[in-house]
């Protein structure tokens, strides 16, 4: 559905060239919500906009359901894009239009005549939730329904492809799953194609079937997110990482003293993937060998594809039935690292 | 009592003059408007990072406005006699002192144009491209509505001084209130017809600035 194949982006500065994106290949799926996850200044709005072509890239191309936006221009491109909305990170809507008239603005542009535009608008105020607020101003609403318009608007015109640019990043967390929720709807109802960037590996999370993470212009790791979020193989991808499993510096803090605490004994991650997490590992491994086993750490986050579960927890006993313990929840697919006192 | 304040006015003459001062206003203002307009929008489109980017044209463009922004406005009118004169066969009356009006006027509400242009969310004009508007839909339907409450209170601004602008004409022969002020009054030491006539103008512009700032007002829904 979407390729970018081999893509560069050099801005010419004052100091020099600025390598914005650095060859990057990328392949999305028809129907797949698809997450771009990098820092600020990693080269992500850069990307997403050469998927419409607001931004060209200096090498490569970029192939969208068989066409070439990268070599498209004039009319063609204008026409391209009517099929490419996006949505925004400050939502920008017209503030000199009510919310009917934001919604019909791409109509308006795609030339649907004035029945057929009042229709298609009420249709999409209801899709969004936006039920007899057509006729407020922007300026009436909160950010949450400012998102809100801003998705009517970019599925007005029925597109192949939504891009989100940091779509709920000016958001408050609830608003932000709100918004999210509505997306991954809009993604299960007509099989939209859906790209977003963000800085959150909460978006990720909630709503992507695949991840590719952005550093420095390159894409550094890419895969299922299950998988990506599983087994992290870049640090940038770990540190990300960090943001959903809870793996603060407190949390660092208190394994250094508990290891301080405990001489003896092991510390160990527990990774738990889909099932694994509805499976009663522990008290099974307590059971079976001479162990004592302290839990100091545990979350579960949900994705798209299943829960994902992380546990740091101490356990006391000798070795051999410490390494029989981790072997048996290796069996049950539980993933193990002992990150003290091995 | 008025006969008494103000013995030398001629009342019949002053409501002639105060026509003349409005009509010569409302027109140049209403040109000036889409000259201004066009103008302001070509210098927006033609900066750095916009549609029409084109350092050459926006100097050009700049420097025209520059230049006639910079000549004191009697002088502009000195200087354009000969121009009216080809244009219109004389250069008495207030038809021919609106060129003078709107060359001296429309730079000056191009500028403010600019200024207003500029005030725009980028995000916005970069959210129409996103749509496939082409370059006309985005004047049409973003860049003037989105900055239409500027656009308006520099309207009234300039409006505002091609009042003053218009006496200042009165001068040369132009007729109007500036006529009545200068040539009635001040030259032939009558100055209750100055008087009466600065009174005028004042009641001009007032309505002037409260209309502007009426539909200014209207039109924000930020």
């Amino acid at each position: 559905m979407i390729d970018l194949q081999n893509i560069s982006k050099v801005y010419k500065t004052k100091n020099g060239e600025l390598k914005a994106v650095d060859q990057v290949n990328l392949s999305i799926k028809q129907g797949e919500i698809f997450g771009i996850i990098g820092y600020s200044g990693a080269g992500k709005s850069t990307m997403i906009r050469l998927l419409n072509g607001l931004e060209k890239p200096t090498v490569g191309s970029v192939i969208i359901n068989g066409n070439d936006i990268s070599k498209a221009s004039g009319k063609k491109l204008r026409d391209a894009r009517q099929k490419i909305s996006m949505i925004f990170q400050h939502f920008n809507l017209l503030w000199s239009r009510t919310v009917e008239d934001n919604i019909a603005f791409p109509l308006e542009i795609a030339g649907v005549p004035k029945e057929q535009r009042a229709k298609r608008v009420e249709e999409l105020i209801e899709l969004v939730g936006l039920a007899g607020r057509g006729k407020a101003y922007p300026s009436q609403l909160s950010g949450g329904q400012k998102q809100r318009v801003g998705i009517a608007r970019a599925l007005a015109n029925n597109p192949e492809v939504l891009l989100g640019d940091e779509a709920t990043s000016a958001l408050d967390p609830e608003t932000t799953d709100s918004i999210l929720e509505l997306l991954l709807d809009i993604n299960k109802k007509i099989g939209l194609t859906i790209v977003l960037i963000t800085h959150e590996m909460h978006v990720i999370r909630k709503i992507c079937d695949r991840v590719a993470v952005m550093e420095a212009g390159k894409v550094v790791e890419q895969g299922e997110v299950l998988q990506v979020f599983q087994n992290p193989q870049a640090p940038i991808t770990k540190n990300f990482m960090a943001q959903i499993s809870g793996e603060t510096q407190e949390i660092q803090a208190s394994l250094e003293q508990i290891l301080a605490n405990y001489p003896s004994g092991k510390i160990v991650k527990l990774g738990f993937v889909g099932q694994t997490t509805e499976q009663p590992v522990i008290s099974q491994i307590i059971k079976q060998f001479d162990i004592v086993v302290n839990i100091v750490h545990g979350k579960i986050s949900n994705t798209t594809s299943g829960p994902l579960g992380t546990l740091f927890v101490h356990i006391e006993g000798s070795n051999d039935q410490i390494n029989a313990a981790l072997e048996v929840l290796a069996q049950h697919k539980v993933q193990t690292e002992v990150i003290g006192h091995d | 009592m008025i006969e008494q304040l103000f013995p030398n006015v001629d009342w019949a003459k002053m409501l002639d003059a105060t026509y003349e001062t409005i009509y010569m206003t409302v027109i140049a203002t209403a040109v000036t408007f889409v000259l201004g307009l066009i103008i302001g929008i070509v210098l927006f489109l033609t900066s750095d990072n916009q549609l029409w980017a084109n350092k050459i044209v926006h100097f050009l463009t700049g420097s025209v406005v520059n230049i006639f922004r910079s000549i004191p406005f009697i002088v502009l009118i000195i200087l354009l006699i000969p121009f009216t004169k080809f244009l219109l066969g004389t250069i008495r009356g207030a038809n021919a002192a609106l060129p003078a009006l709107i060359i001296g006027a429309a730079p000056f509400y191009a500028r403010m144009v600019l200024i207003a242009l500029r005030e725009i969310d980028k995000g916005v004009i970069e959210a129409a491209r996103s749509m496939g508007a082409k370059t006309s839909t985005i004047v049409w339907k973003v860049l003037i509505p989105e900055s239409l409450p500027a656009l308006i209170s520099g309207l009234t601004v300039t409006a505002v001084a091609l009042v003053g602008y218009t006496a200042m004409a009165g001068i040369i022969g132009a007729g109007g209130l500036g006529t009545s002020a200068f040539l009635d009054g001040f030259q032939r030491n009558r100055q209750d017809v100055t008087f009466v006539a600065t009174v005028l103008i004042l009641i001009i512009v007032f309505i002037i600035q409260y209309i502007g700032d009426v539909i200014t007002t209207k039109v924000d829904k930020r």
